[in-house]
């Protein structure tokens, strides 16, 4: 939906939308502070995200020419929009449509970071899971088998220890094949049960007949499913001037 | 045994989550599947919420809602 009129960027205060945009994402205290402060230096603007009382601090950082937009989300456990915070970093990432996201991951408990990676992947297919506090992990005698989760994942995975800085100019490099279109991510998509998958097919066609045949309508259908109701005020406030009503009717 | 009545200091596995919707969805998304050590930490001084260690997080729940916990003591 990128190049339409309406912008989304703007919705969440951000205005120079000409460079491209990434997000960061993650559970709280793996480093996505520190990996931001880290790339954009001295050069960020905090401010709130618009009508929230949550901070949102964005920068910008330049790598081989190009200017990057950086967006440090709230971190989060879940996208199911349980809390603002969990709101806020879902709506960014569903309709504020990044370049890119990476999803910054603790090396010494990965499983439990790996939730989040799949719930965002579900959204977006432009993601990179960031390993970090990987001296962590070696000190605790952590051996984590990078090309193999990459593989498995089937999008691109950067080892890092951001407090050195180990492994943020890789990061940078694999952001910028993303948003030049050189690396083409392609997660394995999720499979549900047969009644979950049922009921999608069943109302994916008439999602896809109000939005546009977008790739990211099934991840929409499954939230209605689910019978979440902020997904219907998100489509409303950053997609829609005027919302159909057959939305509402394809709401269960 | 349910999550809200594991002691400060003792371990637990979780056996099962007895509720459904957005609820259980959270439980599972903190890491709450069956089969998670998950270990309490503190309670704070009115004795809710209790604060839990769930796959190397701290993680606070409030007693109404760890009580849809299922576990089995692990001590
Ligand atoms: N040892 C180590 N500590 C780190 C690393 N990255 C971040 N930290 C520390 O982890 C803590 C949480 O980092 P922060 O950036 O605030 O995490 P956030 O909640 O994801 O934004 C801080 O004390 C950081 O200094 C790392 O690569 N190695
Ligand atoms: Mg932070």
């Amino acid at each position: 939906m990128k190049g339409q009129p309406l912008q989304p960027l703007l919705r969440f205060g951000i205005e120079d939308a000409d460079s491209p945009v990434v997000a960061l994402a993650g559970n709280p205290n793996t480093g996505k502070t520190t990996i931001f402060n880290a790339l954009t230096g001295l050069n960020q603007h905090t401010g709130n995200w618009p009508g929230k009382t949550v901070v949102q601090a964005r920068g910008k950082y330049c790598y081989g020419g190009q200017e990057v937009i950086l967006v440090d989300l709230p971190g989060t456990y879940s996208l199911l929009a349980n809390s603002v915070e969990e709101q806020i970093a879902r709506d960014f990432i569903y309709f504020g449509r990044p370049d890119a996201t990476i999803v910054v991951a603790d090396a010494t408990c990965l499983e439990r970071n790996l939730n989040l990676l799949l719930q965002v992947v579900e959204i977006t297919p432009l993601v990179i899971l960031c390993i970090n506090l990987i001296d962590e992990a070696r000190r605790k005698l952590i051996k984590i088998d990078f090309a193999r989760l990459a593989e498995r994942l089937g999008i691109p995975v950067v080892p890092a220890s951001a407090r050195t800085g180990e492994g943020l100019e890789l990061l940078k490099k694999t952001v910028q094949d993303m948003i030049s279109g050189k690396l083409k991510p392609s997660p394995k998509p999720i499979i549900y049960d047969g009644e979950v998958e049922g009921a999608l097919h069943q109302i994916l066609p008439e999602i896809k007949g109000i939005l546009g045949d977008d790739a990211t309508s099934r991840w929409l259908a499954l939230r209605l499913l689910e019978g979440d109701e902020t997904v219907l005020e998100g489509i409303q406030h950053y997609l829609l001037t005027d919302p159909p009503a057959r939305l509402e009717e394809v709401f269960v | 045994m349910l999550l809200s009545q594991l002691p400060v200091g003792k371990t637990g596995e979780v056996v099962a989550i007895t509720c459904s919707g957005l609820v259980r969805r959270r439980l599972l998304d903190l890491g709450l599947v069956p089969g998670t050590k998950i270990r309490t930490l503190r309670q704070s001084p009115g004795g809710d919420p209790l604060a839990f260690n769930i796959r190397g997080a701290v993680i606070a729940l409030r007693l109404d809602t760890a009580s849809h916990v299922k576990i089995r003591s692990l001590d």
